[in-house]
Protein backbone atom coordinates (compact mmCIF):
# COMPACT_ATOMS: atom_id res chain seq x y z
CA UNK A 1 0.00 0.00 0.00
CA UNK A 2 2.70 2.70 1.19
CA UNK A 3 4.67 1.80 -2.11
CA UNK A 4 2.57 2.14 -4.82
CA UNK A 5 0.41 5.11 -3.16
CA UNK A 6 3.93 6.92 -3.11
CA UNK A 7 4.27 6.18 -6.51
CA UNK A 8 0.69 7.78 -6.86
CA UNK A 9 1.41 10.54 -4.49
CA UNK A 10 4.58 11.75 -6.66
CA UNK A 11 1.61 11.37 -9.86
CA UNK A 12 -0.72 13.83 -7.93
CA UNK A 13 2.06 16.24 -7.50
CA UNK A 14 3.67 16.66 -11.09
CA UNK A 15 0.20 16.25 -12.30
CA UNK A 16 -1.32 19.54 -10.03
CA UNK A 17 1.55 21.57 -11.19
CA UNK A 18 1.03 20.78 -14.86
CA UNK A 19 -2.30 22.04 -14.27
CA UNK A 20 -1.61 24.86 -12.70
CA UNK A 21 0.47 25.83 -16.06
CA UNK A 22 -3.89 27.07 -17.29
CA UNK A 23 -2.66 30.12 -15.55
CA UNK A 24 0.27 31.21 -17.69
CA UNK A 25 -2.36 31.22 -20.82
CA UNK A 26 -3.54 29.02 -23.79
CA UNK A 27 -0.43 28.23 -25.56
CA UNK A 28 2.01 27.88 -23.13
CA UNK A 29 -0.76 25.36 -21.75
CA UNK A 30 -1.31 23.10 -24.62
CA UNK A 31 2.68 23.33 -25.82
CA UNK A 32 3.02 21.56 -22.61
CA UNK A 33 0.12 18.96 -22.73
CA UNK A 34 2.29 18.27 -26.40
CA UNK A 35 5.64 18.75 -24.60
CA UNK A 36 4.25 15.39 -22.65
CA UNK A 37 4.41 13.29 -25.55
CA UNK A 38 7.55 14.24 -26.98
CA UNK A 39 9.71 13.47 -23.72
CA UNK A 40 12.73 11.51 -24.04
CA UNK A 41 12.56 12.65 -27.70
CA UNK A 42 15.40 11.54 -29.52
CA UNK A 43 16.22 8.43 -27.40
CA UNK A 44 12.66 7.51 -27.08
CA UNK A 45 10.01 7.63 -30.12
CA UNK A 46 7.30 9.51 -30.08
CA UNK A 47 4.52 9.41 -27.33
CA UNK A 48 6.91 6.42 -25.58
CA UNK A 49 7.88 8.11 -22.70
CA UNK A 50 4.23 8.77 -22.15
CA UNK A 51 3.35 5.14 -22.26
CA UNK A 52 6.00 4.25 -19.62
CA UNK A 53 4.63 6.80 -17.16
CA UNK A 54 1.30 5.27 -17.58
CA UNK A 55 2.51 1.86 -17.09
CA UNK A 56 4.02 2.96 -14.05
CA UNK A 57 0.96 4.50 -13.11
CA UNK A 58 -1.04 1.60 -13.68
CA UNK A 59 0.85 -0.70 -12.33
CA UNK A 60 0.59 1.07 -8.90
CA UNK A 61 -2.92 1.49 -8.94
CA UNK A 62 -3.95 -2.43 -9.83
CA UNK A 63 -1.07 -3.14 -6.82
CA UNK A 64 -2.49 -0.46 -4.75
CA UNK A 65 -5.87 -2.03 -5.56
CA UNK A 66 -5.07 -5.43 -5.23
CA UNK A 67 -3.34 -4.57 -1.54
CA UNK A 68 -6.13 -3.01 -0.47
CA UNK A 69 -8.45 -5.42 -1.33
CA UNK A 70 -6.66 -8.35 0.33
CA UNK A 71 -6.77 -5.75 3.52
CA UNK A 72 -10.47 -5.56 3.12
CA UNK A 73 -11.50 -9.00 2.82
CA UNK A 74 -8.90 -9.93 5.53
CA UNK A 75 -10.64 -7.42 8.15
CA UNK A 76 -13.70 -8.76 7.00
CA UNK A 77 -13.04 -12.42 7.35
CA UNK A 78 -11.59 -11.16 10.96
CA UNK A 79 -15.21 -10.13 12.36
CA UNK A 80 -17.30 -12.50 11.20
CA UNK A 81 -20.51 -11.56 13.50
CA UNK A 82 -20.92 -7.87 13.59
CA UNK A 83 -21.42 -5.66 16.98
CA UNK A 84 -24.58 -4.95 17.14
CA UNK A 85 -24.04 -1.68 18.56
CA UNK A 86 -21.96 0.25 16.41
CA UNK A 87 -19.16 2.44 17.67
CA UNK A 88 -18.35 6.07 17.06
CA UNK A 89 -15.18 6.65 15.06
CA UNK A 90 -12.72 7.51 17.75
CA UNK A 91 -9.62 7.34 15.58
CA UNK A 92 -9.49 9.48 12.82
CA UNK A 93 -12.69 9.82 9.81
CA UNK A 94 -9.96 9.62 7.36
CA UNK A 95 -8.38 6.81 8.32
CA UNK A 96 -12.84 5.02 7.77
CA UNK A 97 -13.43 6.41 4.50
CA UNK A 98 -10.07 5.25 3.23
CA UNK A 99 -11.88 2.23 1.26
CA UNK A 100 -15.18 3.87 0.35
CA UNK A 101 -12.99 7.20 -0.75
CA UNK A 102 -10.59 4.41 -2.55
CA UNK A 103 -13.46 3.46 -4.96
CA UNK A 104 -14.83 6.89 -5.52
CA UNK A 105 -11.38 8.39 -6.56
CA UNK A 106 -11.45 5.09 -8.97
CA UNK A 107 -14.80 5.67 -10.57
CA UNK A 108 -13.66 9.42 -11.01
CA UNK A 109 -10.35 8.70 -12.73
CA UNK A 110 -12.37 6.64 -14.97
CA UNK A 111 -14.57 9.43 -16.02
CA UNK A 112 -11.43 11.68 -15.55
CA UNK A 113 -9.99 9.96 -18.68
CA UNK A 114 -13.01 9.81 -20.52
CA UNK A 115 -13.64 13.41 -20.24
CA UNK A 116 -10.07 14.80 -20.41
CA UNK A 117 -7.30 12.41 -21.62
CA UNK A 118 -9.85 10.86 -24.54
CA UNK A 119 -12.47 13.69 -24.71
CA UNK A 120 -14.89 11.43 -25.30
CA UNK A 121 -17.78 13.38 -22.35
CA UNK A 122 -15.87 16.75 -22.95
CA UNK A 123 -17.65 19.22 -24.84
CA UNK A 124 -14.87 19.94 -26.91
CA UNK A 125 -13.01 16.66 -26.65
CA UNK A 126 -10.17 17.39 -28.82
CA UNK A 127 -6.98 15.87 -27.26
CA UNK A 128 -5.02 17.73 -29.53
CA UNK A 129 -6.74 21.39 -27.42
CA UNK A 130 -6.51 20.49 -23.47
CA UNK A 131 -6.63 24.14 -22.78
CA UNK A 132 -10.30 24.37 -24.56
CA UNK A 133 -11.19 21.39 -23.25
CA UNK A 134 -10.47 22.26 -19.98
CA UNK A 135 -12.16 25.72 -19.96
CA UNK A 136 -15.14 24.04 -21.72
CA UNK A 137 -15.77 21.40 -18.95
CA UNK A 138 -15.90 23.81 -15.70
CA UNK A 139 -18.32 26.44 -17.44
CA UNK A 140 -20.86 27.53 -14.88
CA UNK A 141 -23.32 25.77 -16.57
CA UNK A 142 -21.91 22.69 -16.06
CA UNK A 143 -21.78 23.47 -12.68
CA UNK A 144 -22.29 19.61 -12.12
CA UNK A 145 -19.38 18.75 -13.71
CA UNK A 146 -17.11 21.14 -11.00
CA UNK A 147 -19.01 20.00 -7.90
CA UNK A 148 -18.26 16.37 -9.30
CA UNK A 149 -14.49 16.90 -9.81
CA UNK A 150 -14.88 19.54 -6.41
CA UNK A 151 -15.97 16.43 -4.87
CA UNK A 152 -13.29 13.43 -6.34
CA UNK A 153 -10.64 16.38 -5.00
CA UNK A 154 -11.79 16.39 -1.50
CA UNK A 155 -12.44 13.38 -1.94
CA UNK A 156 -8.41 12.55 -2.26
CA UNK A 157 -7.37 15.21 0.14
CA UNK A 158 -9.12 12.76 2.87
CA UNK A 159 -7.14 9.46 1.19
CA UNK A 160 -3.84 11.45 1.85
CA UNK A 161 -4.76 13.19 5.20
CA UNK A 162 -4.48 9.19 6.32
CA UNK A 163 -3.12 7.70 3.32
CA UNK A 164 0.26 9.69 4.06
CA UNK A 165 0.65 9.40 7.78
CA UNK A 166 -0.21 5.68 7.27
CA UNK A 167 2.58 5.24 4.75
CA UNK A 168 5.21 7.04 6.91
CA UNK A 169 3.83 4.80 9.67
CA UNK A 170 4.48 1.25 7.77
CA UNK A 171 7.98 2.06 6.51
CA UNK A 172 9.19 2.46 9.97
CA UNK A 173 7.99 5.92 11.14
CA UNK A 174 8.24 4.89 15.07
CA UNK A 175 8.44 8.07 17.52
CA UNK A 176 5.64 9.57 19.42
CA UNK A 177 7.00 12.85 17.73
CA UNK A 178 8.07 11.69 14.65
CA UNK A 179 3.72 10.70 14.43
CA UNK A 180 3.19 14.40 15.14
CA UNK A 181 5.56 15.57 12.34
CA UNK A 182 4.24 13.01 10.15
CA UNK A 183 0.49 13.44 10.84
CA UNK A 184 1.21 17.27 9.95
CA UNK A 185 2.97 16.76 6.91
CA UNK A 186 0.04 14.28 5.61
CA UNK A 187 -2.13 17.62 6.59
CA UNK A 188 -0.36 20.17 4.60
CA UNK A 189 0.17 17.74 1.12
CA UNK A 190 -3.95 16.88 1.34
CA UNK A 191 -4.71 20.95 2.05
CA UNK A 192 -2.04 21.99 -0.79
CA UNK A 193 -3.36 18.75 -3.52
CA UNK A 194 -6.85 19.79 -2.66
CA UNK A 195 -6.25 23.69 -3.12
CA UNK A 196 -3.95 23.40 -6.49
CA UNK A 197 -6.61 20.65 -7.87
CA UNK A 198 -9.40 23.09 -6.96
CA UNK A 199 -7.57 26.16 -8.31
CA UNK A 200 -8.28 25.06 -11.89
CA UNK A 201 -11.62 24.26 -11.94
CA UNK A 202 -12.75 27.16 -9.68
CA UNK A 203 -10.55 29.56 -11.63
CA UNK A 204 -12.75 28.44 -14.90
CA UNK A 205 -15.54 28.78 -12.91
CA UNK A 206 -15.33 31.91 -12.14
CA UNK A 207 -14.19 33.53 -15.62
CA UNK A 208 -10.32 33.85 -14.31
CA UNK A 209 -9.28 31.77 -16.95
CA UNK A 210 -11.32 31.72 -20.36
CA UNK B 1 -30.26 3.98 39.18
CA UNK B 2 -32.77 2.38 36.84
CA UNK B 3 -31.13 0.81 34.06
CA UNK B 4 -32.34 -1.63 30.86
CA UNK B 5 -29.51 -3.72 29.89
CA UNK B 6 -29.29 -5.55 26.42
CA UNK B 7 -26.96 -8.17 26.47
CA UNK B 8 -25.74 -10.40 24.57
CA UNK B 9 -25.99 -13.97 25.78
CA UNK B 10 -25.26 -17.47 24.02
CA UNK B 11 -24.97 -20.67 25.54
CA UNK B 12 -21.96 -22.18 23.88
CA UNK B 13 -19.64 -21.72 20.78
CA UNK B 14 -22.14 -23.80 18.95
CA UNK B 15 -24.89 -21.40 19.99
CA UNK B 16 -25.98 -18.35 17.69
CA UNK B 17 -26.62 -16.07 20.37
CA UNK B 18 -28.61 -12.88 20.96
CA UNK B 19 -29.19 -9.77 22.67
CA UNK B 20 -31.69 -10.27 25.44
CA UNK B 21 -32.87 -7.03 27.56
CA UNK B 22 -32.87 -6.82 31.57
CA UNK B 23 -33.97 -4.32 33.62
CA UNK B 24 -31.96 -3.55 36.00
CA UNK B 25 -33.50 -1.35 39.33
CA UNK B 26 -31.61 0.17 42.36
CA UNK B 27 -27.78 0.66 40.96
CA UNK B 28 -25.43 2.71 43.30
CA UNK B 29 -23.28 5.16 40.77
CA UNK B 30 -20.35 3.95 42.73
CA UNK B 31 -20.53 0.48 41.45
CA UNK B 32 -18.15 -0.73 39.72
CA UNK B 33 -19.40 -2.26 36.00
CA UNK B 34 -18.73 -5.41 37.00
CA UNK B 35 -20.44 -5.46 40.38
CA UNK B 36 -23.69 -4.36 38.55
CA UNK B 37 -23.41 -7.54 36.74
CA UNK B 38 -22.51 -9.32 39.57
CA UNK B 39 -25.84 -7.39 41.42
CA UNK B 40 -27.92 -8.42 37.83
CA UNK B 41 -26.56 -11.86 37.85
CA UNK B 42 -27.87 -12.87 41.80
CA UNK B 43 -30.98 -11.77 40.61
CA UNK B 44 -30.97 -13.81 38.00
CA UNK B 45 -29.37 -16.78 40.54
CA UNK B 46 -32.38 -16.50 42.56
CA UNK B 47 -34.77 -16.54 39.77
CA UNK B 48 -33.38 -19.33 38.67
CA UNK B 49 -32.29 -18.54 35.70
CA UNK B 50 -28.77 -18.44 34.09
CA UNK B 51 -26.69 -15.88 35.41
CA UNK B 52 -24.46 -13.88 32.44
CA UNK B 53 -20.67 -15.03 31.85
CA UNK B 54 -18.30 -12.56 32.28
CA UNK B 55 -14.22 -12.78 32.58
CA UNK B 56 -12.81 -10.93 35.57
CA UNK B 57 -10.18 -11.75 38.36
CA UNK B 58 -8.42 -8.36 40.05
CA UNK B 59 -10.39 -5.88 39.31
CA UNK B 60 -8.38 -3.63 39.85
CA UNK B 61 -7.75 -3.20 36.08
CA UNK B 62 -4.11 -4.25 35.46
CA UNK B 63 -4.51 -8.32 35.06
CA UNK B 64 -6.49 -8.00 31.86
CA UNK B 65 -9.38 -10.62 32.32
CA UNK B 66 -12.11 -8.40 32.08
CA UNK B 67 -13.57 -6.79 29.14
CA UNK B 68 -16.26 -6.06 27.35
CA UNK B 69 -18.26 -3.96 24.68
CA UNK B 70 -19.88 -1.36 26.25
CA UNK B 71 -22.55 0.62 23.98
CA UNK B 72 -20.09 0.11 21.33
CA UNK B 73 -16.82 0.77 23.24
CA UNK B 74 -14.60 -1.88 24.10
CA UNK B 75 -14.31 -1.20 28.29
CA UNK B 76 -17.06 1.36 28.02
CA UNK B 77 -16.72 5.24 27.66
CA UNK B 78 -14.41 6.01 30.24
CA UNK B 79 -10.23 6.59 28.42
CA UNK B 80 -7.85 4.21 30.16
CA UNK B 81 -10.22 2.03 32.31
CA UNK B 82 -11.32 -1.59 32.14
CA UNK B 83 -14.32 -2.58 32.69
CA UNK B 84 -13.81 -3.62 36.14
CA UNK B 85 -12.71 0.12 37.11
CA UNK B 86 -15.68 1.43 34.86
CA UNK B 87 -17.64 3.29 37.16
CA UNK B 88 -21.89 3.41 36.89
CA UNK B 89 -21.72 7.00 37.54
CA UNK B 90 -20.69 7.55 33.97
CA UNK B 91 -24.24 6.60 32.98
CA UNK B 92 -27.56 8.61 33.73
CA UNK B 93 -30.31 7.09 35.33
CA UNK B 94 -32.99 5.30 33.09
CA UNK B 95 -30.27 4.75 30.36
CA UNK B 96 -29.96 1.50 28.27
CA UNK B 97 -26.85 -0.25 28.04
CA UNK B 98 -25.96 -2.62 25.31
CA UNK B 99 -23.47 -5.18 26.22
CA UNK B 100 -21.66 -7.35 24.26
CA UNK B 101 -18.38 -9.62 24.23
CA UNK B 102 -14.80 -9.16 22.35
CA UNK B 103 -15.88 -9.53 18.05
CA UNK B 104 -12.91 -11.59 15.89
CA UNK B 105 -12.69 -14.58 14.67
CA UNK B 106 -9.71 -15.12 16.76
CA UNK B 107 -11.60 -14.92 20.06
CA UNK B 108 -14.34 -17.04 19.63
CA UNK B 109 -16.87 -16.45 22.39
CA UNK B 110 -16.70 -19.58 24.65
CA UNK B 111 -20.48 -18.22 26.73
CA UNK B 112 -22.40 -15.06 26.80
CA UNK B 113 -19.84 -12.16 27.24
CA UNK B 114 -16.67 -14.51 27.52
CA UNK B 115 -14.38 -14.99 24.89
CA UNK B 116 -10.97 -17.45 24.05
CA UNK B 117 -8.25 -15.21 23.91
CA UNK B 118 -5.63 -18.20 23.54
CA UNK B 119 -4.87 -16.53 20.54
CA UNK B 120 -2.65 -13.83 22.10
CA UNK B 121 -0.76 -16.80 23.73
CA UNK B 122 0.31 -18.36 20.45
CA UNK B 123 1.47 -14.75 19.86
CA UNK B 124 3.60 -14.49 23.09
CA UNK B 125 4.75 -17.98 22.45
CA UNK B 126 6.12 -17.22 18.58
CA UNK B 127 8.56 -15.19 19.94
CA UNK B 128 7.38 -12.35 23.35
CA UNK B 129 10.16 -13.62 25.56
CA UNK B 130 14.06 -13.57 25.86
CA UNK B 131 15.80 -17.13 26.06
CA UNK B 132 18.56 -15.30 28.36
CA UNK B 133 18.74 -16.86 31.67
CA UNK B 134 17.08 -15.09 34.17
CA UNK B 135 17.88 -16.67 37.77
CA UNK B 136 17.25 -13.70 40.43
CA UNK B 137 16.97 -10.37 39.58
CA UNK B 138 20.10 -8.80 38.17
CA UNK B 139 21.37 -5.70 39.61
CA UNK B 140 19.92 -2.99 38.17
CA UNK B 141 23.35 -1.21 37.42
CA UNK B 142 24.98 -4.34 35.49
CA UNK B 143 23.36 -3.12 31.98
CA UNK B 144 22.47 0.18 31.30
CA UNK B 145 19.68 1.49 29.34
CA UNK B 146 19.36 5.03 27.98
CA UNK B 147 16.41 6.25 29.87
CA UNK B 148 14.11 6.97 26.67
CA UNK B 149 14.35 3.60 26.04
CA UNK B 150 13.47 2.60 29.43
CA UNK B 151 10.43 4.81 29.32
CA UNK B 152 9.29 3.81 26.32
CA UNK B 153 9.55 -0.18 26.99
CA UNK B 154 8.22 0.91 30.22
CA UNK B 155 5.42 2.40 28.42
CA UNK B 156 4.82 -0.60 26.03
CA UNK B 157 4.95 -2.88 29.07
CA UNK B 158 1.98 -1.83 30.87
CA UNK B 159 -0.04 -3.55 28.13
CA UNK B 160 -2.50 -6.19 30.13
CA UNK B 161 -3.52 -8.01 26.97
CA UNK B 162 -6.73 -7.81 27.75
CA UNK B 163 -7.93 -7.66 23.98
CA UNK B 164 -9.61 -4.49 23.71
CA UNK B 165 -7.50 -3.34 20.73
CA UNK B 166 -8.97 -6.36 18.64
CA UNK B 167 -12.34 -5.77 19.34
CA UNK B 168 -12.28 -1.79 18.73
CA UNK B 169 -10.18 -2.45 15.42
CA UNK B 170 -12.44 -1.94 12.46
CA UNK B 171 -10.00 -4.86 10.95
CA UNK B 172 -10.04 -7.18 14.02
CA UNK B 173 -6.27 -6.62 14.08
CA UNK B 174 -4.26 -7.34 17.11
CA UNK B 175 -1.39 -5.48 15.63
CA UNK B 176 -1.47 -2.89 18.93
CA UNK B 177 -0.86 -5.67 21.26
CA UNK B 178 1.76 -7.42 18.88
CA UNK B 179 3.37 -4.32 18.71
CA UNK B 180 3.16 -3.99 22.19
CA UNK B 181 5.39 -6.70 23.34
CA UNK B 182 7.82 -6.18 20.28
CA UNK B 183 8.38 -2.74 21.11
CA UNK B 184 9.47 -3.54 24.95
CA UNK B 185 11.58 -5.92 24.25
CA UNK B 186 13.17 -4.46 20.82
CA UNK B 187 13.91 -1.47 23.14
CA UNK B 188 16.07 -3.60 26.23
CA UNK B 189 19.52 -4.96 25.68
CA UNK B 190 18.10 -8.38 27.09
CA UNK B 191 15.88 -8.46 23.91
CA UNK B 192 18.44 -8.02 21.39
CA UNK B 193 19.39 -11.31 20.59
CA UNK B 194 15.77 -12.65 19.17
CA UNK B 195 14.88 -9.36 17.98
CA UNK B 196 14.32 -9.38 14.25
CA UNK B 197 13.46 -13.34 14.49
CA UNK B 198 10.65 -12.20 17.15
CA UNK B 199 9.02 -9.52 14.95
CA UNK B 200 8.60 -12.25 12.31
CA UNK B 201 7.43 -15.48 14.50
CA UNK B 202 4.88 -13.04 16.04
CA UNK B 203 3.61 -11.02 13.06
CA UNK B 204 3.00 -14.67 11.51
CA UNK B 205 1.26 -16.34 14.59
CA UNK B 206 -0.79 -12.88 14.38
CA UNK B 207 -2.05 -13.51 10.57
CA UNK B 208 -2.27 -17.16 11.49
CA UNK B 209 -5.15 -16.68 14.61
CA UNK B 210 -7.35 -14.90 11.84
CA UNK B 211 -6.47 -11.70 13.00
CA UNK B 212 -7.04 -8.79 10.21
CA UNK B 213 -3.94 -6.42 8.77
CA UNK B 214 -3.34 -3.71 10.58
CA UNK B 215 -4.21 0.28 8.45
CA UNK B 216 -3.12 2.26 11.04
CA UNK B 217 -6.86 3.35 12.03
CA UNK B 218 -5.82 4.10 15.26
CA UNK B 219 -9.07 2.98 16.79
CA UNK B 220 -7.19 0.41 18.94
CA UNK B 221 -5.05 3.06 21.11
CA UNK B 222 -8.07 5.09 21.84
CA UNK B 223 -9.69 2.45 23.90
CA UNK B 224 -6.92 0.84 25.02
CA UNK B 225 -7.07 1.17 28.72
CA UNK B 226 -3.50 1.53 29.30
CA UNK B 227 -3.15 4.17 26.81
CA UNK B 228 -0.01 2.43 24.43
CA UNK B 229 0.49 4.16 21.99
CA UNK B 230 0.21 3.52 18.24
CA UNK B 231 3.91 4.17 17.60
CA UNK B 232 4.51 1.27 18.66
CA UNK B 233 3.09 -0.41 15.88
CA UNK B 234 5.99 1.78 13.72
CA UNK B 235 8.48 0.38 15.57
CA UNK B 236 7.03 -2.99 14.80
CA UNK B 237 7.02 -2.21 11.14
CA UNK B 238 10.64 -1.09 10.88
CA UNK B 239 11.79 -4.06 12.89
CA UNK B 240 9.91 -6.23 10.60
CA UNK B 241 11.28 -4.14 7.49
CA UNK B 242 14.69 -4.83 8.80
CA UNK B 243 13.84 -8.56 9.56
CA UNK B 244 12.61 -9.40 6.35
CA UNK B 245 15.41 -7.72 4.75
CA UNK B 246 18.28 -10.18 6.51
CA UNK B 247 16.41 -13.13 5.50
CA UNK B 248 17.55 -16.76 6.40
CA UNK B 249 16.71 -16.65 10.15
CA UNK B 250 13.92 -18.95 11.53
CA UNK B 251 11.32 -17.32 13.43
CA UNK B 252 10.94 -18.07 16.84
CA UNK B 253 13.83 -19.89 18.57
C1 LIG C 1 -9.70 19.29 -10.84
C2 LIG C 1 -8.47 19.02 -11.04
C3 LIG C 1 -7.93 18.33 -12.30
C4 LIG C 1 -7.79 18.84 -13.57
C5 LIG C 1 -8.18 20.24 -14.07
C6 LIG C 1 -7.18 17.80 -14.36
C7 LIG C 1 -6.86 17.94 -15.71
C8 LIG C 1 -6.34 16.95 -16.52
C9 LIG C 1 -6.02 17.08 -17.92
C10 LIG C 1 -6.21 18.35 -18.78
C11 LIG C 1 -5.53 15.88 -18.33
C12 LIG C 1 -5.09 15.52 -19.76
C13 LIG C 1 -3.63 15.80 -19.92
C14 LIG C 1 -3.18 15.49 -21.34
O1 LIG C 1 -3.76 14.62 -21.99
O2 LIG C 1 -2.21 16.13 -21.76
C15 LIG C 1 -5.52 14.97 -17.20
C16 LIG C 1 -5.07 13.66 -17.22
C17 LIG C 1 -5.08 12.79 -16.10
N1 LIG C 1 -5.50 13.10 -14.81
FE1 LIG C 1 -6.22 14.88 -14.18
N2 LIG C 1 -6.99 16.68 -13.56
C18 LIG C 1 -7.43 16.96 -12.30
C19 LIG C 1 -7.42 16.13 -11.17
C20 LIG C 1 -6.97 14.81 -11.20
C21 LIG C 1 -6.94 13.93 -10.04
C22 LIG C 1 -7.39 14.31 -8.62
C23 LIG C 1 -6.43 12.72 -10.48
C24 LIG C 1 -6.17 11.42 -9.71
C25 LIG C 1 -6.77 11.02 -8.64
C26 LIG C 1 -6.16 12.85 -11.88
C27 LIG C 1 -5.65 11.84 -12.67
C28 LIG C 1 -5.36 11.96 -14.03
C29 LIG C 1 -4.83 10.88 -14.83
C30 LIG C 1 -4.51 9.46 -14.35
C31 LIG C 1 -4.64 11.40 -16.15
C32 LIG C 1 -4.14 10.67 -17.37
C33 LIG C 1 -2.67 10.81 -17.55
C34 LIG C 1 -2.33 10.14 -18.88
O3 LIG C 1 -2.23 8.92 -18.88
O4 LIG C 1 -2.16 10.85 -19.85
N3 LIG C 1 -6.49 14.12 -12.29
N4 LIG C 1 -6.02 15.64 -16.09
S1 LIG D 1 -10.57 -7.76 36.13
FE1 LIG D 1 -8.39 -7.49 36.03
S2 LIG D 1 -8.27 -5.88 34.63
FE2 LIG D 1 -10.41 -5.96 34.93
Amino acid sequence: MAVTGIVLVLFLIAHMLGNLKIFTGQTSFDHYAHWLREIGAPLLPGVWFLWILRTVLLVAVLAHIGAATTLALRARAARPVRYAHRRPVQGSYAARTMRWGGVIIGLFVIYHLLDLTTGALNPVGDPSRPYANVVADFAPDRWYVTLFYTLAVVAVGFHLRHGAFSALRSLGQQTPRGERRARAVALVLAVALCAGYLAVPFAVLTGLVD
Amino acid sequence: MNLTLRIWRQSGPGDKGRMVTYPVADISPDMSFLEMLDVLNERLTLAGEEPVAFDHDCREGICGACGMVINGNAHGPQRGTTACQLHMRHFTDGETIDIEPWRARAFPVVKDLVVDRNAFDRIIAAGGYVTAPTGSAPEAHATPVAKANADAAFEAAACIGCGACVAACPNGSGMLFTAAKVTQLGLLPQGQPERYTRVLGMVDAHDEAGFGGCTNAGECTAVCPKGIPLSTIGRLNRDYLRATAKRGDTPGT
